[in-house]
């Protein structure tokens, strides 16, 4: 049975994980992801389920490789500066082969910035923040739903391909309430013939490690990675595409920020403006063929993120010299407003300019050189 | 002649050969962990935590379930697997820049947890695998390629660490000694104290650690005597063995 109530982004992640048939949480507190910890310190326990206040997001991290090389469901979560500490964790659980969660309820950067929300974190979330030469499935929910319905596929995910799979969102999504449809979840769980720990009972010893100096060793390993990030970057890609068909210019953006550009578009729609919207739910796989595709018919395409770019590089590959690319950015904790957005629209579309325009006072560079 | 056969190679360590330098104190060390967990009959439930250091290699020879994680993590990835599988019997196995330099935090508070594991902490005053730096726990005037002319505490290099000292203390240990593998008496007391440290396990009675008080002949630029004489001499003397904590109470 389904159940439907209002539940905030961090806590129905929370309850998404255990429904997912998370075994174990450890965390460390930061804002704005604080209420996922305490939703898993209050209902880990009561079920039976492992939950640790690590004493850093290092520790935390770890705990998970742990967790995960005996077979658990493991997860951990935090934000910005937690995740950068996180960065080496989760190169090892790449290397080691193990499957794990991690949640990035991202805020502003650089250094210890603010605590509103930011997608500032897209480089480091999809083009490997840790060291070697790694990928890893990330989510880009928009809506409190998607964040829940994600978090239980990304359990699903990181076991099938022995990978950890990192959900990034931002202030706004942790902290938002939204009716949610909590579906009941038989948990899709494989045999872990791999994992260390419990009776041997006569079963050859098991070995979870990342290291190797017999030579060449490792590049096969590499190799063997590479198989797995292709498989992932051909069956795990999700992209939501609206008005695409018929659109003179296209909007991107993910997460929340898509939200915003979703209402824009509904905007410039009734003033007889063609927009559409092409929204990564993965930003790895990133939607470099769909938006390519798109780039066939429409000539302008305008990035929307709160940083200062960092998917719009990944939209100029996909599009390359086939189209003009706009953007517009608030980094540091700002929200772009519908209005700016619109502003640059009818700039583009109305106007045929590029540049920079003056809006109430604010200052909107969008044009890529 | 009637032949009995009095000892025999623990079958745990696999018949290859020892990636360790001659007169390294880490092959007695697995050497005594190997016998106990054949004569406790915990083998077939252990997992061999290898650190970021020399030991890392242990995985090329034991006949364990072996976890590596990241360097110093050791104590934090031990947490991971014995929370979520309590029959799992826990070696947690540490070098001193692993464990008190790197990682102290992560020890630090494993044991503040009483984290129901075993850590066997070799202390051999320096850092072995990447050439025979300074480490936490090198001696007052001992040299090292970090402190080429000596250790100079004075001089911003900082006292060596007690790691016993510091964690007696911490309301979560159950176990605590030191002892050194530098002559047949102190292997022998070494695997009595490691055996009280997995018996603490086995009862679950909380966090339990051996540091040993260990030769590395190679980085500290002395023959296999003359490297023994060292931990018998100078590391005991700044390093006293003995039993800091039995069940949990102060010895
Ligand atoms: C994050 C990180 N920093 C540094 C290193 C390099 N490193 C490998 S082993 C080691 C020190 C090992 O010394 P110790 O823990 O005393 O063990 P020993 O080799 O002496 O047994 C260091 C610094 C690393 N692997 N990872
Ligand atoms: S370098 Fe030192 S600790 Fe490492 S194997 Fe050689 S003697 Fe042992």
């Amino acid at each position: 049975m389904s159940e439907r109530v209002l539940l905030r982004g961090n806590d129905a992640i929370g309850e998404a994980a255990i429904r997912a048939g998370c075994d174990c949480y450890f965390g460390y507190p930061i804002t704005p992801q604080n209420e996922l910890t305490a939703y898993m310190a209050r209902h880990m326990p009561e079920l039976g389920r492992i939950f640790i206040q690590a004493e850093s997001e290092i520790a935390a991290i770890n705990m998970v490789y742990g967790a995960s090389a005996a077979g658990a469901r493991a997860m951990t979560s935090s934000s910005g500066p937690g995740i950068s500490l996180k960065q080496e964790g989760i190169s090892f659980l790449v290397g080691a082969e193990l499957p794990a969660l991690i949640v990035n309820i991202c805020r502003g950067g650089p250094g210890l910035g603010n605590i509103a929300p930011s997608q500032a974190d897209y480089f480091q979330a999809c083009k490997g923040g840790g060291h070697g030469d790694y990928r890893m499935v990330v989510y880009a929910p928009a809506t409190v739903q998607e964040a829940a319905d994600l978090t239980v596929k990304a359990f699903d995910v990181a076991d099938r391909y022995r990978n950890p799979v990192l959900l990034l969102g931002d202030a706004i999504l942790g902290q938002m309430m939204e009716p949610v449809e909590i579906r009941p979840y038989a948990p899709n769980r494989p045999e872990k013939p791999w994992a260390v720990g419990g009776k041997r009972q006569g079963r050859a010893p098991n070995l979870i490690n990342s290291l190797s100096l017999e030579e060449g060793v490792v590049e096969e390993w590499n190799w063997k990675f590479k198989a797995k990030f292709d498989a992932m970057r051909r069956e795990e890609g999700m992209v939501e595409k609206v008005n695409t068909e018929d659109a003179d210019l296209i909007l991107v953006a993910y997460g929340t920020t898509s939200r915003i550009c979703r209402a824009v578009m509904k905007r410039a729609r009734a003033q007889g403006l063609k927009v559409g919207l092409v929204r990564p739910v993965t930003v790895w796989p990133f939607p470099y063929a769909v938006l390519r595709e798109t780039a066939r018919k429409t000539r302008e395409f305008l990035v929307v993120e709160m940083s200062l770019g960092q998917m719009i590089e990944d939209v100029k590959l996909s599009v390359l010299d086939h189209a003009a690319i706009h953007f517009h950015g608030r980094p540091g904790g700002g929200i772009p407003t519908e209005g700016d957005i619109l502003e640059i629209i009818e700039h583009v579309l109305v106007r045929r300019r590029t540049g920079t325009v003056t809006t109430r006072g604010s200052v909107i560079d969008w044009t890529i050189s | 002649m009637e032949m009995k056969i009095v000892a025999e190679r623990t079958k745990l360590w696999a018949d290859k050969p020892s990636p360790y330098c001659p007169g390294c104190g880490h092959g007695i060390v697995h050497r005594i962990v190997c016998e106990l967990l054949e004569e406790m009959g915990l083998a077939d439930n252990c997992v061999f935590m290898a650190p970021v250091g020399c030991s890392i290699l242990a995985y090329t020879f034991l006949n364990v379930d072996v976890c590596q994680p990241a360097h110093g993590r050791t104590p934090a990835a031990a947490t991971g697997i014995k929370r979520y599988r309590p029959d799992t019997f826990v070696v947690s196995y540490q070098g001193d820049g692993d464990l008190a330099a790197i990682g102290t935090a992560e020890i630090v508070h494993a044991a503040s947890r009483g984290e129901n594991i075993t850590t066997v902490f070799v202390n051999n005053a320096i850092y072995g695998m990447t050439g025979g730096q300074m480490a936490p726990t090198t001696l007052p005037g001992q040299k090292a390629t970090t402190c080429p002319d000596g250790r100079d505490v004075k001089a911003g290099m900082g006292y060596p660490i007690r790691v016993c000292e510091l964690l007696r203390s911490l309301g979560g240990v159950a176990y605590l000694a030191r002892t050194t593998v530098h002559d047949a008496a102190g292997a022998i007391q070494t695997k009595r104290a490691m055996r009280k440290a997995f018996e603490t396990q086995v009862r679950g009675e909380g966090f339990s650690l051996v540091e040993v008080l260990s030769p590395c002949p190679v980085n500290w630029g002395m023959g296999s005597l003359e490297a023994l004489r060292f931990v018998g001499e100078n590391m005991t003397a700044y390093y006293p063995p003995g039993e800091f904590k039995v069940s949990g109470a102060e010895v």
